[in-house]
């Protein structure tokens, strides 16, 4: 699997070149939530003992990992259908399982720059949270699993429209639904087991109570884990199929 | 070496090639040649493992392109028919990102780039982003990041197409450069005097069939040397004759307009399939005319 570094290599290129407007695309949204939800709506109000932004910033930051690793797939559509540069991969020596490395650890890379982002408005705004080892461990897990996920969807979608598709169908859904912006007892008794099978549910957990500073539960982490090499799986499998 | 036994690929109602075998030595340029739709490209992708292959058995270099396929796509290097290098990265990005899939040290991917755009004369826009390139530039550095790991079979699918003739020659005239230094060269067109100008043997394709491999010379020759067009009611008929005088003597008992030139490769290719390829690989007026041997 040591070929993962051409591909890894590729993706930091491309992202280094666009870096700052990267970087400022990644601000906007955790910028308006925090302001919308955070600020605007929440200044007064208190959840689970804490202020709102307190209990806010750690549900965005678990989105943030979400969509920007989940984002990979829209860069792995556009070498593949746009640029046909999948195929530069395809026929080099290298196997499945080391282009899925080489594209999940681009896509954590990301998700780890949008979290940073969010950590420094965070902090700007005043608001100190712990970013403790649990804490990153959380949103390793949380991009490994969505970077996966992506790049295995990333194979069987026909087109860039249906990877859009998806992203609303999926995507946007649950960082609605998964504890982000309200803590999911909140939610009425027999919407709560179905909200809790979605990913990006444990994800929040986990994360939440990490920089909260206490000691998380292992079930989330432990659900993490099992995401994430079942996705890492799917995608080698999708990748093998993606020949015609 | 390239050695393909009885190569098949169906799709679900069409069959894209139809057991296609044949051998090319070490240090050969050979052409495959056929319309769109013949199955050059398939073939192409099958050999590189973009596509699977149906049934049969293909060797690069003695390695089997299923059980041994990074071992396989070692030996080779591809120049894709679409051009699909990295537009937002430098041509030396490019082209580093390349001898890294192929695990060369970076002191080796440092010289063999500066080597391979000195090669291809493009040395002067090495930091150049290529989405900067014009279209010719871009073909080259296609073929500069494909001998990259200096592969001893390098595939080009169609790599003239799109260009206009004066890049086009110096292309070719790259190519005969690359053959010369030892590589072997699998070149598909639908370019006819492309493959008659660059190639030591030619194999015609028609719906996933060889219908003839040879050298130029020789398919040319099982027509005759010499061709006479007749217009005949708004319709050319091409007669084929050995020698010169045959060919003189036909015109002079008939009355009508003739144009009398050598036999070159599309009458071959026509005289084999029946069919006339067009400038965009398509298949001109669907038959081509018909083959006459009056004289031979």
């Amino acid at each position: 699997m040591r070929d993962w570094f051409p591909v890894y290599w590729r993706e930091l290129l491309i992202l280094r070149r666009r870096l700052l407007r990267q970087l400022a695309s990644m601000s906007v949204a955790p910028i308006l939530y925090l302001l919308a939800f955070g600020v605007g709506l929440g200044s007064s109000v208190t959840v689970q003992g804490r202020p709102y932004l307190e209990f806010l910033i750690p549900g965005l930051i678990a989105m943030s990992a979400m969509i920007q690793a989940f984002a990979i797939a829209t860069e792995i559509n556009v070498a593949r259908f746009y640029w046909g540069i999948f195929e530069e991969f395809q026929a080099a020596p290298i196997s499945d399982a080391s282009y899925v490395l080489g594209e999940t650890l681009a896509g954590i890379t990301r998700a780890l720059l949008s979290v940073m982002v969010i950590i420094l408005i965070a902090c700007l705004a005043g608001v100190n949270l712990s970013y403790n080892l649990y804490f990153w461990t959380a949103v390793l897990l949380t991009a490994w699993f969505f970077a996966a996920l992506a790049i295995a969807l990333a194979m069987v979608v026909k087109s860039h429209a249906d990877q859009a598709l998806l992203t609303s169908f999926v995507i946007t859904p649950m960082a609605f639904l998964s504890g982000t912006f309200f803590p999911l007892e909140n939610m009425p008794g027999w919407l709560k087991p179905i909200l809790r099978l979605l990913p990006l549910t444990p994800a929040t957990e986990a994360i939440r109570t990490a920089a909260f500073g206490q000691t998380p539960p292992r079930r989330p982490y432990l659900i993490l884990v099992i995401l994430a090499a079942a996705a890492f799986l799917l995608a080698v499998n999708f990748v093998k199929k993606a020949r015609d | 070496m390239i050695a393909i036994h009885n190569l098949v690929k169906r799709y679900k109602n069409i069959t894209a090639l139809n057991g296609v075998s044949l051998e090319v030595p070490p240090g050969e340029l050979f052409a495959y040649l056929g319309p769109n739709g013949s199955g050059k490209t398939t073939t192409i992708r099958i050999l590189i493992g973009l596509t699977r292959a149906t049934s049969g058995d293909a060797y690069l270099n003695g390695f089997h392109f299923e059980r041994e396929s990074l071992q396989a796509k070692r030996q080779v290097g591809l120049v894709p028919q679409v051009i699909n290098l990295d537009l937002e990265l430098t041509v030396r990005e490019n082209l580093d990102i390349h001898g890294r899939l192929f695990r060369m040290p970076a002191a080796a991917r440092r010289e063999q780039a500066e080597a391979l755009l000195a090669y291809v004369e493009l040395a002067d826009r090495r930091d150049s982003l290529v989405k900067q390139l014009s279209g010719g530039m871009k073909r080259r550095v296609m073929v500069a990041r494909a001998l990259m790991h200096a592969p001893r079979i390098l595939f080009l699918d169609e790599p003239t197409v799109g260009l206009d003739p004066s890049i086009r020659r110096r292309l070719w005239s790259l190519l005969k450069r690359i053959q010369q230094d030892g590589t072997t060269i699998f070149l598909t067109t639908h370019y006819i005097e492309e493959a008659e100008f660059l190639a030591d043997r030619v194999a015609f394709l028609d719906r996933g069939n060889i219908v003839a491999l040879d050298t130029p010379a020789s398919l040319r020759a099982r027509l005759g040397e010499w061709a006479v067009d007749e217009m005949l009611e708004g319709e050319m008929r091409t007669h084929y004759f050995p020698g010169r005088q045959e060919a003189q003597d036909f015109i002079a008992g008939r009355e009508g307009s003739f144009a009398l030139r050598r036999v070159n490769l599309e009458d071959a290719f026509i005289a084999l399939t029946g069919k006339k390829v067009a400038a965009d690989g398509s298949i001109a007026g669907g038959e081509g005319h018909p083959r006459s041997n009056a004289g031979s």
